[in-house]
């Protein structure tokens, strides 16, 4: 099934909550015109971490951004979500209803 | 007694108070920088400060390349100050240039008041916003307790695995709150760097065992991480041909029978040469820099790849590796280094000493004093081995990263990545505010001189043993040598119309001048000049038709040297 979730990865990274780690992590996607098509971010637990999601495209530069966005200060762990994960098809058929 | 030790009743401190506090505990001795409304806190408490000695600039910029001279030299993060608004963005080319030679430098700015952030205040920039692509990290910090966890933290991030600029942005209302300091925290000093893995060590080893003409290519992460030794270790023992980037001069001294010099866009032709021809490249603490690779399509086309390095994120990014190793180059080579084999590879090395004997580096006019080459090695001939060596960026930097005779690591001081101009003069600054010692000469263009001419005020002002060897030849020389070789010679935008009087200009900043074009005894003039104590210019006139040689063309691979 062709969803907005084709040849796309999602990237999960968890980050300290403040607010300049939107700018960091964008950032990281926005200088190497890599166009990030998602993002959704929410808090976790108490609030001190938060958890991004990124919907990118497939590209040969994924792994490192990953390496990218391991080194900033503010991100504690970046995953890569299996391919068959539709987080952002369930999102966008919630909004699109 | 411990750092950590607690006073018998709190103390009330202002947040500016705090940061001054922290920074002398952190071992801060010099800063450079300039007050301006948004910081004026902080000078306020940085007066009183018996054992910190303040460099007031003339220009921002020259703050940020003194705290980088300083670090560059020593190892150690050193600190500059800036005002909100201008002064922050007077900062920012030195914070990008520290971040892409990988420099420890701790940038100290101050902010409008946090009631006032965001509403165009007078003097506000967005100066988290503009330097997160610059910093290896920035804080904008909140309250003055914060201070006492950022500004250790900032310390131990930029000494911390690959160095950086770290950027702590201070709103004028944090530096004045006042807060009880019951605990002072420990200084913040890099992190201890874990041990490779031995899997790849070993697989490390059986390459180099196997390889029939390996190539050691050292690059600035030698440097940083204090590896030279190790590195010459390496290369005698399993007896490899040693190339060095520009950052990484000096790393392998110049006689070393095993170096054949400096590779890329300018290097040595026998370097370059070789490394096409290589089956396997020992890469340490380098990043396949374009200006060292040429075309990178046909950069080594044999070569096998080992990488070490302690930035994951360089492993494989430009050039895929064989066997990647991520860690403190010296840890790594410490630990390869007993799995390492005696060789000898005969055949190899004679084939290196043939292209060292038919291809070697050129350096015309070595015995005039008065030529590019010639005054390089005149400046050298009047220093020791722990003089510091800085230069601008144009013509007289290759020049002098040719012709210099390099012997030990973090003695010479150039702007690789980002390649600015006006780094030499307020970077030397530093070097010599850090080893009052040790003799710094900068070498400079008229260009680049210009760019930051205004510190030459600072150097008479702190009396600081800078030497400033001006190759004047009135023109961007570097961007006249690329038109000339590359637009057809349609030479534009690079003659200047007007040129200043070098010698006049010095002595209106109070500094000595020495012009070699008018010495009777050009050689004795320069010795006096290089070896009486205090700042000075030395100004010498350089036809604009000298060029760089050799040089790879724009895109070509490093094998298309022109003028071998
Ligand atoms: C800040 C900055 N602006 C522009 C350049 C581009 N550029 C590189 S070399 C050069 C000419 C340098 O001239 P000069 O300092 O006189 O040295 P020369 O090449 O003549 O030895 C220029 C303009 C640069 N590297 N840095």
């Amino acid at each position: 099934m062709q969803n907005i979730c084709s040849n796309r990865t999602v990237l999960e990274l968890t980050v300290n909550n403040h607010p300049g780690v939107m700018s960091h992590v964008v950032g990281l996607f926005s200088r190497r015109a890599y166009n990030v098509e998602g993002i959704l971010c929410l808090p976790v637990g108490d609030g001190d971490t938060s958890r991004i999601w990124l919907l990118v495209n497939e590209d040969k530069r994924l792994l490192q951004m990953i390496k990218q966005a391991e080194k900033l200060e503010d991100v504690q762990k970046v995953r890569r979500l299996a391919a068959d994960d539709n987080l952002f098809a369930r999102l966008e058929s919630l909004i699109m209803a | 007694m411990t750092q950590a030790e607690s006073p018998a009743k709190p103390e009330r401190l202002s947040g500016a108070e705090i940061v001054v506090r922290l920074l002398e505990r952190q071992g801060i001795r010099i800063l450079a920088g300039i007050p301006g409304s948004a910081n004026l806190p902080l000078y306020d408490a940085l007066l009183h400060s018996k054992i910190i000695h303040h460099v007031l600039t003339r220009h921002e910029q020259g703050a940020g390349f003194i705290a980088q001279g300083m670090a560059r030299a020593s190892g150690q993060p050193a600190v500059c100050f800036a005002t909100s608004g201008p002064g922050t963005t007077n900062l920012l080319t030195a914070i990008a240039d520290a971040k892409l030679d990988s420099i420890p430098v701790v940038a100290i700015t101050g902010q409008v008041s946090r009631n006032m952030i965001g509403t165009d205040a007078f003097q506000e920039v967005d100066t988290y916003g503009l330097t997160i692509p610059i910093t290896k990290h920035n804080y904008l910090v909140n309250s003055a307790e914060e201070l006492l966890k950022v500004i250790p933290n900032a310390f131990r991030l930029a000494a911390s695995g690959r160095p950086g600029p770290v950027l702590i942005d201070i709103p004028k209302d944090v530096q004045l709150e006042q807060v009880d300091v019951v605990q002072w925290p420990e200084p913040g000093k890099a992190d201890s760097n874990p041990p490779a893995d031995g899997l790849l060590l070993a697989a490390a080893a059986k390459m180099i065992a196997e390889s029939a003409r390996p190539i050691l290519y050292l690059g600035g992460g030698v440097v940083h991480s204090g590896a030279a030794e190790q590195a010459r270790l390496l290369a005698e023992k399993a007896n490899l041909p040693t190339v060095t980037t520009l950052l990484a001069l000096g790393t392998l001294a110049v006689d070393h029978p095993l170096l054949l010099g400096m590779l890329g866009m300018h290097g040595a032709p026998c370097a370059n040469l070789s490394m096409d021809e290589s089956d396997l490249l020992i890469v340490v603490g380098a990043r396949f820099d374009d200006r060292a690779t040429g075309k990178l399509a046909e950069f080594c086309p044999q070569a096998k790849v080992i990488h070490i390095d302690i930035d994951p994120a360089e492993l494989d990014k430009l050039r895929a590796s064989h066997v990647a190793i991520g860690g403190d180059v010296g840890t790594v080579l410490e630990q390869l280094l007993p799995l390492i084999q005696s060789q000898e590879r005969p055949v190899w090395q004679a084939r290196i000493q043939a292209l060292k004997t038919n291809s070697p580096l050129r350096l015309p006019g070595l015995d005039d004093p008065r030529s590019p080459y010639g005054l390089v090695r005149a400046v050298a001939d009047c220093l020791d081995e722990n003089a510091i060596i800085a230069t601008d960026v144009g013509q007289h930097q290759m020049w002098a990263a040719q012709a210099y005779p390099h012997r030990r690591p973090r003695r010479w001081l150039t702007s690789g990545g980002l390649g600015t101009m006006g780094f030499g003069l307020p970077t030397a600054l530093g070097a010599a505010l850090a080893e009052p010692e040790n003799t710094v000469a900068c070498f400079s263009g008229d260009g680049s001189l210009l760019m930051n001419i205004q510190e030459l005020v600072t150097a008479a002002q702190e009396n600081v043993n800078v030497k400033v060897v001006l190759m004047n030849n009135s023109t961007l020389g570097l961007v006249h040598q690329q038109q000339t070789m590359f637009y057809g010679e349609r030479t534009f935008a690079a003659e200047f119309t007007h040129v200043p009087d070098f010698v006049a200009l010095a002595q209106a900043c109070g500094v000595r001048a020495v012009n070699l074009d008018t010495a009777a005894d050009p050689r004795a003039a320069l010795a006096e000049a290089l070896t009486s104590r205090g700042p000075c210019l030395i100004h010498c006139s350089i036809n604009v038709r000298e060029k760089v040689y050799p040089i790879v063309p724009p895109g070509a691979p490093n094998r298309e040297m022109l003028g071998t």
